[in-house]
């Protein structure tokens, strides 16, 4: 119904611009230079004005009518329905409508064939009502463009002003879905946090929060606060982020330097997007490459030197990790040495400057805002990553900065946190949430830095 | 000491062919600073300059004119070989600083550019310091033994530069914020910093105002008592005014060369004629 609706209205707005176009030449007589606006504006506004009231309302009533049809039936079968529980009325509800529209029913009685029969003559009047109303609106929408449309109409200020509102509305939409994640997990944390205290959480030792349910009946109300402290993580987190940068880093500038300054066009045209491939291999794969051959590998070279290495480190993880982010450094990296301007190299030169003289004190330092963004974003990117950590680091969480040992993350927790059936409102589940804000908050953090010296940076060659 | 040793017979030879070189002069007297012999040069299949045969004079300023895309910077830029930084670009002939072939494979190009500095048609000064700009060089080629001799060696050259009393409260700003005529100054400074033989100068002016031009000009007139310069411009004006020979080129042809003074009130070529009273250009 909504989809042959919306491929009507479609088909309507073709004609309606045709209409518009044709209208505004018709008026003046083919003297295309009368009209304020050229006549695909007249085309677009006829559009605007007949099909964009009419979609508003298919959206809104689309939207709103199933509800309000539940509502009707229940009221309708009040004498049925009144002593139901919520998970029952849903049933009830559900099966109904499967019997009225077809679908999976799960047993059928009277009172549901009754319901059935209500769902079907509300739906057929909502669709009724719905066609009506559009089709009065497509209407008059029409015959008022088709009237309005003079020499001196300024069309092309509404299609203008209607695009405006339409991208503006496109934009929304990415930056409330931002906003809601943060406020559920901004209101999921105040949960947490009215069982487990703030300070507790964030500056805790002991993260065991699988032991939060070993006595038997245990309530929400008695948990442990002592078992959520986030230290270890935060500390593994990094840990882990540091190999990870300390890998990158120096791999990921250097390849970067070579490919701006010293790689010939073709080796470039290679090297580069081969590197970049490198961003795109699901980080799964990495995961198992690192836990079926880094950390093994480390385990037996840690062995011929006697040390003692865990076969799940955060070495192995913190390694592969920096692979993972080579491409993210070196890119970024690359446009920014890029971006110093050829002068300055040929001042330099011309001072009898090498090379190499001229990128470490000339071009490096120019660059240095840039590389800096850049190695922050891919540290917020490292501090985000789960999976690698998930299969080569391990689930303990020792509080330990040897990385030689299993560690565990913030990520790696969330994850283990909500695997398997819980309770939505356990301290344990809601612990996630808080882990989350506090992950949300870090990167938050990281790139607002990163931002403000890219800022900086730019206004250095102004 | 072992870098005593290793310098001393460098400086030797060097010192020995610029006495060979010093001797070379041209038929009215004037010493040889620079010679080029039958320069040609190629960016990949296209040749930009052919055949060009020009002796630049030891302290004296050379002025290249001509119109657009004629191979002024192309010529330039092979003195110091600033060319050696483009891929496509091959030069072919003799090009001798003192009597001594600069395309030598046994030339070192640091040293070459440290005898002879550029400056380029828009300041460049790098994002640092107004001092960092101008210790630059001689913290290069290490010819400061210490911090009072660099001081010393950056407020010289910003004084010959006629910059210093500008800027010597604000050393430490950032030469990225000083006026583009400023800005100008501060990269002749950076290129006297290193105490070369030739300084090179494309367009200097190009990107300046009037009055920063004529500082530039005047600055240009005072280094002619110590340095040999080359300088490209635009403005035959300029050309009259700072310098004491002028080369024409047309088409990447050396047309003619000679006093500024006789070049401007009776060319011997018809093109030249042609480019001074603005016929084409
Ligand atoms: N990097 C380069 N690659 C290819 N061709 C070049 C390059 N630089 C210069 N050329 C060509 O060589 C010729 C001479 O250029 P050059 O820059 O020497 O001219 P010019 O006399 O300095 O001109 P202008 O007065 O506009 O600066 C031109 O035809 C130009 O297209
Ligand atoms: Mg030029």
């Amino acid at each position: 119904m909504f989809w042959t609706i919306l491929l009507i209205l479609a088909g309507l707005a073709v004609m309606a611009y045709f209409a518009g176009r044709s209208r505004s030449g018709q008026i003046v007589d083919g003297d295309y230079s009368k009209l304020h606006s050229r006549p695909s504006f007249h085309g677009g506004f006829l559009v605007i004005v007949t099909v964009l009231p009419a979609s508003f309302v298919l959206v809104v009533w689309s939207i709103a009518a199933p509800r309000l049809i539940d509502s009707a039936v229940i009221s309708q079968s009040a004498s049925v329905v009144s002593g139901l529980g919520k998970p029952e009325l849903d049933v009830f509800l559900r099966d109904a409508r499967a019997i009225a529209f077809g679908g999976i029913v799960g047993f059928t009685d009277d009172a549901k064939e009754q319901a059935a029969e209500l769902f079907k003559t509300y739906r057929s009047y909502s669709e009724v009502g719905m066609t009506v109303v559009m089709a009065a609106l497509v209407a008059l929408g029409f015959i008022y463009g088709f009237r309005k449309i003079a020499p001196r109409m300024r069309a092309r200020h509404v299609v203008e002003r209607t695009t405006m509102v339409f991208l503006a509305a496109c934009s929304a939409v990415a930056i409330f879905t931002t906003i809601g994640i943060v406020l559920s997990l901004i209101f999921e944390s105040l949960l947490f946090f009215r069982q487990v205290p703030v300070f507790d959480f964030i500056f805790g030792t002991h993260w065991s929060p699988q032991s939060a349910f070993e006595g038997a009946g245990a309530e929400a109300g008695d948990v442990n606060s002592e078992i959520f402290g986030a230290i270890p993580l935060l500390v593994g987190t990094m840990l882990i982020t540091m190999i990870a940068i300390l890998v990158a880093a120096p791999i990921g500038l250097l390849s970067a330097i070579y490919l701006s300054d010293y790689a010939s066009r073709p080796v470039r045209a290679v090297a580069k997007p081969v590197l970049e491939i490198l961003a795109g291999i699901p980080t799964v794969v990495y995961g198992f490459f690192a836990a079926l051959t880094v950390a093994p590998a480390f385990r037996g070279f840690g062995e011929s030197l006697g040390l003692s290495v865990s076969s799940e480190s955060a070495l192995a993880a913190g390694v592969v990790m920096g692979i993972m982010i080579i491409p993210f450094v070196s890119s970024l990296s690359d446009d920014v040495i890029n971006a110093v301007p050829q002068s300055l190299r040929d001042g330099s030169a011309g001072l009898g400057a090498t090379k190499s003289e001229t990128i470490r004190k000339v071009v490096l330092p120019a660059a240095l805002p840039g590389i800096v963004s850049a190695l922050i974003l891919a540290i917020s990117r490292a501090i985000g990553e789960t999976m690698i950590v998930v299969m080569a680091a391990g689930l303990a969480a020792n509080l330990t900065v040897n990385p030689l040992e299993a560690v565990t993350t913030v990520t790696v927790q969330i994850v283990t946190l909500l695997i398997g059936d819980q309770e939505f409102d356990s301290a344990k589940t809601l612990a996630a949430f808080a882990l989350g804000l506090l992950l949300f908050c870090i990167t938050l953090l990281l790139n607002i830095i990163a931002l403000r010296v890219v800022q900086k940076y730019r206004e250095q060659y102004d | 000491m072992s870098m005593d040793a290793t310098m001393n017979p460098m400086a030797a030879a060097a010192a020995e062919i610029a006495d060979m070189g010093a001797s070379a002069v041209t038929a009215d007297g004037d010493p040889i600073k620079m010679r080029g012999e039958k320069v040609c040069v190629h960016y990949g299949d296209k040749q930009a300059l052919f055949d060009v045969d020009l002796d630049i004079r030891k302290r004296q300023v050379t002025a290249l004119i001509g119109p657009s895309g004629c191979g002024k910077s192309t010529f330039l830029r092979c003195l110091n070989r600033m060319n050696d930084t483009i891929d496509i670009c091959r030069v072919a002939g003799d090009i001798t600083l003192d009597g001594m072939n600069i395309y030598d494979p046994s030339i070192d190009v640091v040293e070459l550019r440290a005898r002879v500095g550029m400056v380029f048609q828009k300041p460049n000064p790098f994002p640092k310091s107004i001092y960092e700009n101008v210790a630059y060089g001689p913290r290069i080629h290490g010819l400061a033994r210490s911090k009072p001799e660099l001081d010393d060696i950056v407020a010289a050259s910003l004084q010959k530069a006629g910059l210093y009393e500008e800027v010597k409260d604000r050393l430490d700003a950032p030469g990225t914020g000083l006026s583009g005529g400023q800005q100008q100054r501060l990269c002749i400074a950076r290129a006297i910093a290193v105490s070369p033989e030739v300084i090179l100068m494309d367009e200097p002016c190009s990107a300046l105002d009037p009055i920063a031009t004529a500082k530039v000009e005047e600055l240009i007139d005072e280094l002619r008592e110590n340095y040999t310069i080359v300088i490209v411009t635009h403005s035959m004006q300029q050309a009259a005014r700072v310098s004491q020979r002028t080369a024409f080129f047309h088409l990447g042809v050396l047309v003619e060369e000679g006093p500024t003074q006789d070049m401007f009130t009776n060319p011997r070529d018809r093109r030249t004629q042609d480019y001074i009273t603005g016929r084409f250009g």
